[in-house]
């Protein structure tokens, strides 16, 4: 092999770098909040029992489940505009990215609203408990505890997946990559050190997950 | 030059799906064959093989699959292979599928309880009889939904391919889309088609769910 690696090359775009690192979180938080109310209409209308509103929020569900988020992805930016929609990639990026993530957010609510049973609440009244007591300790408490681990790789699952928006020209880390690929001519270690940039950020939130959940659930639980 | 979206151009799409159908039967095949050693790498008593099936597991889903199919797609020339977009694509989806396909089976292998392990010592059995016909046989059983619905995800991986060149359905997607300037439609057709591969899947890993439940 007579490559000689040079990931030197590309220490005059530390700043590109933390740019991308920077608007990738700001990307993935503000989807992932966007998703999470887009999730809690879906959890509440795939319980309702009206069909007519569980039929049409069950068939987004399985619309976005199904598909691949690229394609959701060029419809919102390259189909849109032909029904007079026109959005800058950074916007569509965002909305693409929430109504997916909505979806899958919808599915682990209503998980989390599953697990609550009747025979729980009734329990919790009949030992005293006023109506806002249950709700905390034996309805809120619990289902945040239940849903805390999807919610969360669902997360970091959302920060890996925001990388695809790069390539309608939205910018993130993955296309300061593809940037400085174009002035460095160094394509693989342009691509490597993102790659790893992504490594460094999903551990992160990893550790930081798991601190909060012994913090919130382990520490304090309830007698 | 524009040209009028034709009843050709939608064959020209299913055809194009008959390679993300290829490219994720690929990666299931590679990518099982060494989720296989990762998940044995997981469960034996020998430090040093756990820590590093963990390392691969942790790398892999720690990191976005559309850099790694930039780093192999950039990375292999280095080491004087020749890769055109379809051996590219087809490993690094093989060992980004590895990882999950890994995981999936060492969840399943380890949720059969210890004691199915000690109770077939106790009638007996040497190792390879209580693997064989105790503990795989529940294992597997486990394993298949999730198998199955990760398969749905491997479906619409094979999208981001479209990235490094290869022309599966949503490359095709684009070629199209370019030639007709009919982009709703076209990309339209082709979630049309990521659909209903992908329902299938999912309907049938439910029935699969339904019938190895009742078999118990």
């Amino acid at each position: 092999m007579s490559y000689n690696f040079r990931f030197n090359a590309l220490w005059p775009y530390v700043d590109e770098i933390v740019e991308g690192v920077l608007l990738t979180l700001q990307l993935s938080v503000t989807t992932m909040l966007v998703g999470l109310a887009i999730g809690l209409f879906v959890a509440l209308g795939s319980t309702s029992p009206l069909a007519a509103v569980r039929a049409p929020v069950r068939a987004y569900v399985e619309a976005i489940r199904n598909t691949p988020l690229l394609v959701q992805l060029f419809i919102v930016f390259f189909g849109l505009p032909s029904l007079g929609i026109r959005l800058d990639a950074n916007l569509a990026a965002m909305i693409a990215l929430s109504i997916n993530v909505g979806a899958y957010c919808g599915e682990i609510l209503r998980a989390g609203f599953e697990s609550i049973r009747t025979s729980q609440v009734e329990a919790g009244r009949a030992l005293g408990l006023t109506a806002g007591q249950t709700f905390r300790h034996v309805v809120l408490f619990p289902a945040v505890k239940a849903i805390y681990p999807a919610l969360t790789s669902q997360f970091v699952l959302l920060l890996l997946a925001t990388s695809v928006v790069s390539s309608i020209g939205a910018t993130e880390l993955f296309h300061q990559a593809a940037f400085i690929d174009s002035r460095t001519y160094r394509s693989f270690e342009s691509y490597t050190l993102i790659t790893a940039a992504y490594l460094v950020m999903t551990l992160g939130f990893r550790a930081l997950f798991a601190g909060v959940y012994w913090l919130v659930f382990v520490r304090r639980q309830p007698a | 030059m524009i040209r009028e979206l034709s009843s050709g151009d939608i064959v020209y799409l299913v055809v194009a799906a008959r390679w993300t159908v290829l490219l994720a039967l690929a990666a299931m095949a590679g990518g099982g064959a060494l989720g296989l050693v990762i998940a044995v790498c997981r469960v034996v008593s020998f430090r040093p093989l756990n820590w590093l099936a963990i390392g691969y597991v942790n790398l892999i889903q720690g990191t976005p699959l559309l850099g790694q199919l930039f780093v192999f797609f950039f990375g292999l020339p280095l080491f004087g292979i020749q890769v055109d977009p379809w051996v590219a694509a087809a490993l690094a989806l093989s060992l980004h599928a590895a990882a999950f396909f890994g995981e999936i089976w060492r969840g399943s292998l380890q949720s059969v309880s210890a004691r199915q392990w000690e109770a077939a010592a106790a009638l007996g059995l040497p190792y390879h009889q209580r693997l064989t016909h105790v503990v795989l046989p529940q294992a597997i059983r486990i394993a298949i939904p999730p198998t199955v619905g990760f398969l749905m995800q491997l479906v619409k991986d094979t999208s981001l391919t479209a990235l490094i060149g290869f022309v599966e359905l949503t490359r095709a997607s684009q070629i199209i889309s370019a030639a007709t300037f009919a982009p709703l439609p076209v990309y339209g057709t082709a979630a049309v088609i990521y659909f209903v591969i992908c329902f299938s899947l999912s309907r049938l890993s439910l029935r699969l769910e339904r019938r190895l439940h009742a078999a118990r």
